[in-house]
Formats: structure tokens, C-alpha cells, sequence
């Protein structure tokens, strides 16, 4: 097996350059930016799939909004309803619809649906796209003259990076009206004085960071689904394996980017 | 049943492969194979499990890149081809996998037209639906058009997955493990499948398999591969009149399961 290698050569040639864990890390970051810079490429050239990824944008919206409508609504109520003790103390209810909507609309709407569309998005396309590695439906879209990345990740990943920052628009509103259903229930404050009081504390920097945040967090969403799903192997286990791991980088890989623009924000404000 | 007379062109070479190598890091899978396919003829690549035949049908398709030698097919010289150009190569080539890999949340309809719609752009619905129909026809499975894979059974799938790629009218078949966990029964009927589309569609193929049925039954030619080279090749009854222990027990063992 080993023709015209010597034991020494192999033992050389398998000898990590710096650890094994760090050779391998680095070769999967290599990997990686392989994959996003032939994302950029294959979004960027023609034909576009417009089709399947308006197709897709909604299978990824159809997906997620019962789980993102109840979440959210309850998210805005409980929150509001943990707040209130605080304010009372103080005699300060009236700030509650400002309070909430800061929370709402800087941090809780993108990353409550980020991390909602993570599990139920990013799990299904790193297992749709894992189980049709294994079984070759990848390589038989490969032989019949299609490319399979442009069809398969770069539909996905459109998709998602659009769709997210829809649904985190929604979660806010959904949030914000279960926020209003505690606050009415206690003060009976009417609908467009709790929406006078919760947009006069929100700045355009809120909205805009908000979505920027919504499309990087799409963005990596869709991108890890189908790195794990579009590289998985090893047969039905890899399958499985690549589920989980699109859930468990992409919750990650989130919380990392909100921490980066929390404080690229702070420092702009 | 005994494989129907086909006129083989011998003038013409289809694939035209030379010292052809393949490794995958220090497992030296071809080491070194030639090979060439007449127009018309049915190629069976011999061998058991691991040897590297499927290796071989997926460098032709452009699949898996060789790491030396030359992979001629249809005039083409395919490492050196860049994606378009391969793109072009592959509406002539149809490969049926060992899976069918037909498209799990595709019904049989949208399955069969998907190279169609994608490579033939303007086509008419009218056409679209009257080649699916026939190449399901020809395969004897138009009832199922409208039903998803799961609903089909391994042959019936086999049968979808073949029609598929003949949609193309493709002029080279490459069939990787056509009977492979198939009754006998069915494996029959893929097996004149094969020879069907042969003569039909004037294609010619190459056929991994390592059922000697399948083998005897659909091969113009026989080539067996071991140790990554091909060693024997001939009719079916020269490849196995050898004292080669290798290949007297590969005809043993294929017997005693028959």
C-alpha cells in the first residue's frame, strides 16, 4: 500500500506541523473562507436562482414563524412583567414601554430570532443538505450540468440573510405587543400611547445596528448549515453530526458577533 | 437470457484512458489503468468491493480529479477541462448511481425534468412533459410520476434514476452497481434495462458491478480490476479461464450465492 514510501517518510509526513489540534484548526479555517469566498463568487455570477431562493426565503420564514410569534410574545410580556417591580419602587412605570422597546428592538428581537432560526433552520439544512452528501444526490446534480453549490448553499444562504432580519422586525412587533398587553392590563395605557412612549427613547443607530445584526446573524445561520451539511460524510451519523454542529457553531458564532457590535455601537454612540 | 447482438463500432473510442493513477493519501487506489470504450459497446469493470471501479466512473465524469494520467472522453481531455466545458461533456454522459440518488423532496416528475429545465432553458412545458413521459415509459414506470422516491421500491428507484439520466439522451451510461441489493428477479430486469437502452438509445456504457450475472448478462467486454490495474480482460468466459486463485475465487464465491 505504502509503494515507494519509507516508514520514516510516512511517520515525517504524518507528524503535525504544530499540535494536531491546531494543524486541524487551521485547516478547517482555511476550509471555511474557502467556502464564504466561493459563496461571494457563485452570488455574484450568473444565473441567478432567483426561483429557488425566493422558494427557500420561504420555507425559512414558513419554518420559524409560529415558534418566533409565541417566543417573542412572550418574551415582551414576561420581560415586562419582571421589570415592573423595579420601576414601582421608583414610581416609574411610565418609562416601561421605553425600557422594554430599547431591549426589544437593540438586543432581544434579533437574537431571540437568531437563536430560535439557528435550532430549527440551520439543524434542517445542515441534515437536508448532509443527507443528500451521503446519498449522492450532490454529485448526481454535479454529472447533469448543474452546479450543486449555487443551487443548494448559495439559495440557502440569500435566503436566510434575508429572511432573518424580516422575522426579527416581526419578533420586535410581536414582542412589543405582548409588552403592551401587561402594560395595558396594570395602567390601561392605550395602544398609540404605549407606541408614542416606546419609539421616543429608539435612535436610528438602535434600528440600523438591529439590522445589521439580524443579516450577520442570517448570514451565519445559512453559511454554517451548509458548510457542516454540504461537508458532512461518514453516512448517517455524519448526517446527525452536521445537524448538531449547524445549531452549536452558529448559537456560538452569534453570541461572538453580538458582543463585536454591541461595542462597535457603544463606541458610535 | 443471453445478451442481444449489438454491431460495436470499433473504429470509434468513446473513453480513451492511459496510465491512469488515483490515490487517496497513502492508499493507491488505480496505479496505473488503460482502458478504451468502443461506440455502442457495454464495458463491465469487474472487481470487489473497494478496489477503486467506482473511483474510475466518477474521474471520467469529472467527479474526482486523477492524480496523473490521461482521461479521454468524447474527444475531451477532462482533468483539463474548465467548468463549462465539463458542464457541455456531462449532457452526454448519463450516470445512474448505486443509489439512484434520486432528489428525496423532488416527486418522479420534478426529478426527471430537473437536468431538463436546467440545461435545456427553452424547451416548452408541452415538451418538458411529453420527454418525461417517454423516458418514464421506456423505463415502465409512468404510473409513479406523480409519487415521491420514497414511495419506490430499490428497482423501481434504480428505474427512475436511469430514466433520468436518459431524459439528456445521453451518448455514454455509466452504471455504477446497477443490481447491487436487488432481488434476483429484479436484478434480471435491470439487467435488460440495460441492454434496452444500449439498443434504443445507442449509447455506450460502462458497468461496475461485481455480480457475474449482471456481468454475463450486459457486457460486451469484461475487465477486472485487482491490485488497482486491470489484469484480465476478454469475454466472460476468457476473463475466467485463468488459474489466477484471485479470480477463480471471485467466480466461486459469485456462484455459490447465486
Amino acid at each position: 500500500m505504502n509503494a515507494g514510501k519509507s516508514p520514516v517518510d510516512n511517520e515525517e509526513a504524518d507528524k503535525p506541523v504544530l499540535t494536531r489540534r491546531l494543524d486541524n484548526m487551521f485547516f478547517t479555517l482555511y476550509d471555511v473562507s474557502n467556502f464564504v469566498v466561493r459563496f461571494f463568487k457563485e452570488a455574484f455570477s450568473p444565473p441567478i436562482e432567483f426561483k429557488e431562493t425566493v422558494r427557500q426565503c420561504y420555507q425559512v420564514g414558513y419554518r420559524s414563524l409560529g415558534l418566533i410569534t409565541l417566543t417573542g410574545f412572550i418574551t415582551g410580556m414576561v420581560f415586562t412583567k419582571q421589570s415592573r417591580p423595579s420601576l414601582e419602587d421608583f414610581g416609574a412605570t411610565s418609562w416601561l414601554p421605553s425600557l422594554i422597546s430599547i431591549a426589544i428592538v437593540r438586543a432581544l428581537a434579533p437574537l431571540v430570532t437568531a437563536l430560535i432560526a439557528a435550532g430549527k433552520v440551520g439543524s434542517n439544512i445542515g441534515a437536508e443538505l448532509g443527507s443528500m452528501r451521503v446519498t449522492e444526490q450532490i454529485d448526481a446534480m454535479e454529472v447533469s450540468a448543474t452546479n450543486p453549490f449555487k443551487f443548494l448553499v448559495v439559495t440557502r444562504v440569500l435566503a436566510t440573510t434575508f429572511t432573518i432580519p424580516i422575522l426579527a422586525m416581526y419578533t420586535g412587533f410581536v414582542g412589543l405587543m405582548g409588552s403592551y398587553l401587561n402594560v395595558h392590563q396594570n395602567e390601561e395605557t392605550s395602544l398609540a400611547t404605549f407606541f408614542e412612549g416606546a419609539f421616543e427613547s429608539i435612535s436610528f443607530l438602535d434600528l440600523f445596528s438591529s439590522l445589521i445584526k439580524a443579516i450577520l446573524f442570517g448570514f451565519t445561520i445559512g453559511m454554517v448549515g451548509c458548510y457542516q451539511g454540504y461537508n458532512s460524510s461518514k453516512g448517517t451519523e455524519g448526517v446527525g453530526r452536521a445537524a448538531n454542529a449547524a445549531v452549536v457553531i452558529a448559537m456560538f458564532l452569534i453570541f461572538i458577533e453580538e458582543t463585536i457590535v454591541v461595542q462597535i455601537v457603544a463606541a458610535l454612540r | 437470457m443471453q445478451k442481444p447482438k449489438v454491431h460495436i463500432d470499433k473504429d470509434k473510442v468513446v473513453i480513451h484512458i492511459r496510465n491512469l493513477v488515483k490515490s487517496f493519501g497513502d492508499l493507491h487506489v488505480l496505479r496505473g489503468i488503460d482502458l478504451d470504450l468502443y461506440n455502442r459497446e457495454n464495458l463491465v469493470v469487474l472487481g470487489r468491493s473497494g478496489t477503486g471501479k467506482s473511483v474510475l466512473i466518477k474521474i471520467i465524469s469529472g467527479l474526482l480529479k486523477p492524480d496523473s494520467g490521461l482521461v479521454n472522453v468524447l474527444g475531451e481531455e477532462v482533468p483539463l477541462l474548465n467548468t463549462r466545458d465539463l458542464d457541455k461533456l456531462r449532457l452526454k454522459i448519463g450516470f445512474s448511481f448505486q443509489n439512484s440518488a434520486l432528489y428525496d423532496s423532488m416527486t418522479i416528475r420534478k426529478n426527471l425534468e430537473f437536468p431538463l429545465v436546467r440545461n435545456l432553458r427553452n424547451l416548452t412545458r408541452k415538451e418538458i412533459n411529453r420527454s418525461v413521459e417517454q423516458v418514464l415509459d421506456a423505463v415502465g414506470l409512468l404510473h409513479t410520476i406523480n409519487q415521491m422516491p420514497a414511495e419506490l421500491s430499490g428497482g423501481q428507484r434504480k428505474r427512475v434514476g436511469i430514466a433520468r439520466t436518459l431524459i439528456l439522451r445521453p451518448e455514454i451510461m455509466l452504471y455504477d452497481e446497477p443490481t447491487a441489493g436487488l432481488d434476483p428477479i429484479t436484478c434480471i430486469d435491470i439487467n435488460n434495462l440495460i441492454n434496452e437502452v444500449q439498443q434504443r438509445y445507442n449509447t455506450s456504457s460502462i458497468i461496475i458491478t461485481h455480480d457475474l450475472a449482471c456481468a454475463k448478462q450486459t457486457g460486451d467486454r469484461i475487465v477486472m480490476l485487482l491490485d488497482g490495474q486491470f489484469k484480465r480482460q476478454g469475454s466472460f468466459e476468457e476473463v475466467f479461464d485463468t488459474d489466477d486463485e484471485r479470480v477463480k475465487t471471485f467466480y466461486d464465491y459469485n456462484f455459490l450465492n447465486q
